[in-house]
C-alpha cells in the first residue's frame, strides 16, 4: 500500500511540476527562449490571491489570473529585443528580468512569507483502504490533464497553433511563408500565463507560503526537467517536468533516513546521468549535435 | 610591432585592475572592502571566461569550484582545534592540514583545478543549453555534499576565523595573475583552436580539432583559476558558509561576464568592476551619499531593484555586453 501511496503522490508534485515545464516550453518552441522569469508569473499570481485572501473566490482567481496575464503579456513586450541576440545572452537576460521582479517583490511585501487561505480546504484527505489522498491532489490530476488537452488541442487544431507548431519547427520558413512572428509568440505567452496562473493556484493550497523567491524556487527544478526532458517538443518538455517531480517525490520516499539530506545530489546525479545518456532529452527525438551558432 | 600590438589586450585590463587596487587604499576603510570584493568579484569572472568566452557553453557549475577552492583554503589555514570544534568528523588530514597563506592559494587552485577535470571528463561531451543544465547540477550536488558531508568540511556551519590574508596586494596581484593566465591562454594555440571551434564547430572538426579535449583542458583551467579566486575570497571574507558559494554568485557572475562582453577578457574584467561598482555605489546611498550639491539618500531595498533593472537594461539593448565582446587593443 505504501508503494501506492509514494506513486499518488509522487504523480501530484510531477503534475505541478509538468504545469510549469511547460509554460516554459511553450514559449521556448517559438522563441528559442528559456524564460527564468517564467517563476515570476507564479509568484506574482500568488501575491494576487494573497491579497485578494478576504474576498470572494471568484475575485481571487480573477486576480490571479489577470496579474499573470498581464505580467507575461509584459515580458513578452521586454524580450522584443532578445529575439536576435544569442542564446547566452538570452537565458542571463531573463534572469536578471527575474532578479529584477524578485526585488520588487522583496520591496513590495518584505521578505517575510505570508499565507494564501485560498481552496485550503482542498487539503483534507480522502481514504480509499489505507490510501490517504488529498482533495487537491485530484484536483491537480484533474486540472493538469484538462489543460494539457486543452493545449494539445490548441495546438493541433487552430490556425495559431498551426502557426505555432511551424514557427516552433522553423521560424525562418514559417514568416516566409507569412507567420507573423509577433502574434505567435505573444499568444504562446499567453498560453504560457494560463497554464501559469492555474499552476500557481493549484501550488498555493499546497505550499500556501508565499515570499518574494516562491516561484523561482520552482522554475528551477522546471527548467531542469524541461532540458532533461527535451526542449525540441512541447511534449518531451513537459514531460519531463513530470518526470523530475515525479522522481523526487520517489527518491524521498525511497532514500534511507539518513541519506535523505543527500535528496539533492542523487537526483542531479540522475540528472546529469539521463543528460550523457541521451542529450537531446530524455523524450526528445534527436540527438543533440554540435551546436552551429 | 603586430605582436606589440596583440599584447596590448593585456595591458588594459591590467592597467584597469591596478588602478582600481590603488585608488581604493585612499578610501575609507569600510569602502575598501568594497574595491578588495569587486577585485576578487573579478577573479572568478575571469576565471569563468576562460571557459565560457573560448567555447560559447554557458556555465552554471564554476561557482563549485569557487567553493571547493574556498573550503580549501579555509579549512588549511584554521587551528586544528577550531576545525574540531566545528566539525569533530572532519577527515583527519584534513583536521592536522594548516598551511601558510600562499599555499593555502595553491591549495585551492590544485582543488578547483582537479574536480573540474573530474567533472569535465564526463560533462565535456555535452554541448549547449544541455552541457549548462550538467553544470548546474554540478553546482547543486557540490552544495548539497558541502553542506551535508561533515567529514570535509563545517557542513551548514559558518567556516569562520580564517585569517584575513587578502589585502589589496593580494587582491590586485592575485586577479592581475589571473588575468595574465587567462590572456596567455586566449592567445595560445589551444585558446584559438577552442574559440575557432566555437565559431564553427563543424568547419573545427572538419579541420582536424578535438573539440571535446580542447573543451576539457580549457575547463580545467578555468577550475584552477575559480578555486584560486575562491582561496582569496574566503581570505577576505575570513568566514565562510555553503549559502555564499551558490545559487546567488552563480548568477551573479555569469551575468557580470555577460554584461561586460563574454568574448573578450576586457570585457571580463569591465563587466565584474561594473556591476560591483554600481553595487557598491548603490549600497554607500542607501546610508547617504555626498554628491557636493547636498546628501542623497535613497530608500532601502531599492538597491537590488536598481540593480536588477540595470543589468536587465544593459543587456536588452546591448545583447553583445558594454564592450561589445571586443578587446581593448591599440589596433
Amino acid at each position: 500500500m505504501t508503494v501506492l501511496q509514494t506513486l499518488v503522490d509522487a504523480v501530484a508534485l510531477g503534475l505541478l511540476y509538468a504545469l510549469v515545464a511547460m509554460g516554459i516550453g511553450l514559449v521556448f518552441g517559438v522563441m528559442r527562449l528559456v524564460n527564468f522569469a517564467h517563476g515570476e508569473l507564479l509568484t506574482a499570481g500568488a501575491y494576487a490571491l494573497l491579497l485578494t485572501n478576504d474576498m470572494p473566490l471568484a475575485v481571487g482567481l480573477a486576480a490571479c489570473f489577470g496579474a499573470v496575464v498581464a505580467l507575461a503579456l509584459a515580458m513578452e513586450v521586454v524580450y522584443r529585443p532578445l529575439r536576435t541576440t544569442t542564446p547566452t545572452t538570452m537565458l542571463v537576460t531573463t534572469f536578471a528580468v527575474s532578479f529584477l521582479l524578485q526585488a520588487v517583490a522583496l520591496l513590495a511585501f518584505g521578505a517575510r512569507g505570508r499565507n494564501v487561505g485560498v481552496l485550503s480546504e482542498l487539503n483534507r484527505a480522502v481514504s480509499i483502504g489505507d490510501l490517504r489522498v488529498r482533495w487537491v491532489t485530484l484536483v491537480s490530476i484533474g486540472v493538469g490533464a484538462l489543460l494539457l488537452t486543452a493545449t494539445a488541442l490548441v495546438l493541433a487544431r487552430t490556425d495559431v497553433g498551426l502557426q505555432m507548431r511551424a514557427a516552433a519547427m522553423d521560424a525562418t520558413t514559417a514568416q516566409l511563408l507569412g507567420v507573423r512572428a509577433s502574434t505567435v509568440i505573444r499568444f504562446a505567452f499567453l498560453l504560457a500565463a494560463v497554464v501559469a496562473a492555474a499552476a500557481t493556484v493549484l501550488l498555493t493550497v499546497q505550499r500556501p507560503l508565499v515570499t518574494p523567491s516562491y516561484g523561482f524556487q520552482l522554475v528551477i527544478p522546471a527548467l531542469v526537467g524541461v532540458v532533461v526532458g527535451g526542449l525540441d517538443r512541447l511534449v518531451s518538455a513537459t514531460l519531463g517536468g513530470f518526470a523530475i517531480g515525479f522522481a523526487t517525490a520517489v527518491l524521498g520516499d525511497v532514500l534511507p533516513a539518513d541519506g535523505r539530506v543527500f535528496l539533492d545530489t542523487a537526483l542531479f546525479l540522475l540528472v546529469i546521468l539521463v543528460l550523457l545518456v541521451r542529450p537531446g532529452g530524455l523524450f526528445g527525438r534527436t540527438r543533440a549535435a554540435w551546436e552551429r551558432v | 610591432m603586430r605582436r606589440l600590438a596583440e599584447l596590448s589586450g593585456l595591458v588594459a585590463p591590467v592597467l584597469l585592475l591596478a588602478l582600481v587596487g590603488v585608488v581604493g587604499t585612499f578610501t575609507s576603510r569600510s569602502v575598501q572592502f568594497q574595491f578588495r570584493f569587486a577585485l576578487v568579484m573579478a577573479a572568478i569572472v575571469i576565471a569563468l571566461y576562460v571557459f565560457v568566452g573560448s567555447s560559447g557553453v554557458v556555465s552554471f557549475g564554476h561557482v563549485s569550484f569557487v567553493a571547493v577552492g574556498g573550503f580549501a583554503a579555509g579549512l588549511t589555514t584554521v587551528p586544528e582545534a577550531l576545525k574540531l570544534s566545528l566539525s569533530p568528523d572532519l577527515f583527519p588530514v584534513i583536521a592536522s592540514a594548516e598551511v601558510g597563506n600562499a599555499a593555502s592559494l595553491a591549495i585551492a587552485a590544485a582543488v578547483g583545478g582537479v574536480f573540474a577535470l573530474i567533472v569535465g571528463v564526463p560533462l565535456m561531451r555535452l554541448s549547449g543549453l544541455s552541457a549548462g543544465i550538467a553544470t548546474f547540477a554540478v553546482l547543486v550536488i557540490t552544495n548539497n555534499v558541502l553542506r551535508n558531508w561533515e567529514a570535509i568540511g563545517p557542513g551548514a556551519r559558518t567556516l569562520s576565523l580564517v585569517p584575513e590574508t587578502t589585502s589589496f596586494l593580494q587582491a590586485t596581484v592575485g586577479v592581475i595573475a589571473v588575468a595574465a593566465l587567462a590572456f596567455l591562454y586566449q592567445r595560445s594555440r589551444w585558446g584559438r583552436v577552442l574559440r575557432a571551434s566555437s565559431d564553427d564547430p563543424a568547419a573545427a572538426q572538419g579541420a582536424g580539432v578535438d573539440i571535446y579535449r580542447q573543451r576539457l583542458l580549457a575547463f580545467a583551467l578555468s577550475g584552477a583559476l575559480a578555486g584560486f579566486a575562491g582561496g582569496l575570497l574566503v581570505h577576505l571574507l575570513g568566514s565562510i558558509t555553503t549559502q555564499q558559494v551558490y545559487l546567488d554568485l552563480a548568477f551573479l557572475t555569469l551575468a557580470m561576464l555577460v554584461i561586460g562582453g563574454f568574448r573578450s577578457l576586457w570585457g571580463a574584467v569591465v563587466g565584474a568592476l561594473l556591476v560591483s561598482g554600481i553595487n557598491s555605489l548603490l549600497l554607500t546611498a542607501e546610508r547617504g551619499l555626498d554628491l557636493g550639491i547636498g546628501e542623497v539618500t535613497v530608500p532601502t531595498g531599492t538597491r537590488l531593484v536598481t540593480l536588477g533593472a540595470v543589468m536587465a537594461l544593459i543587456l536588452l539593448f546591448r545583447p553583445t555586453g558594454v564592450t561589445g565582446g571586443r578587446e581593448l587593443t591599440l589596433r
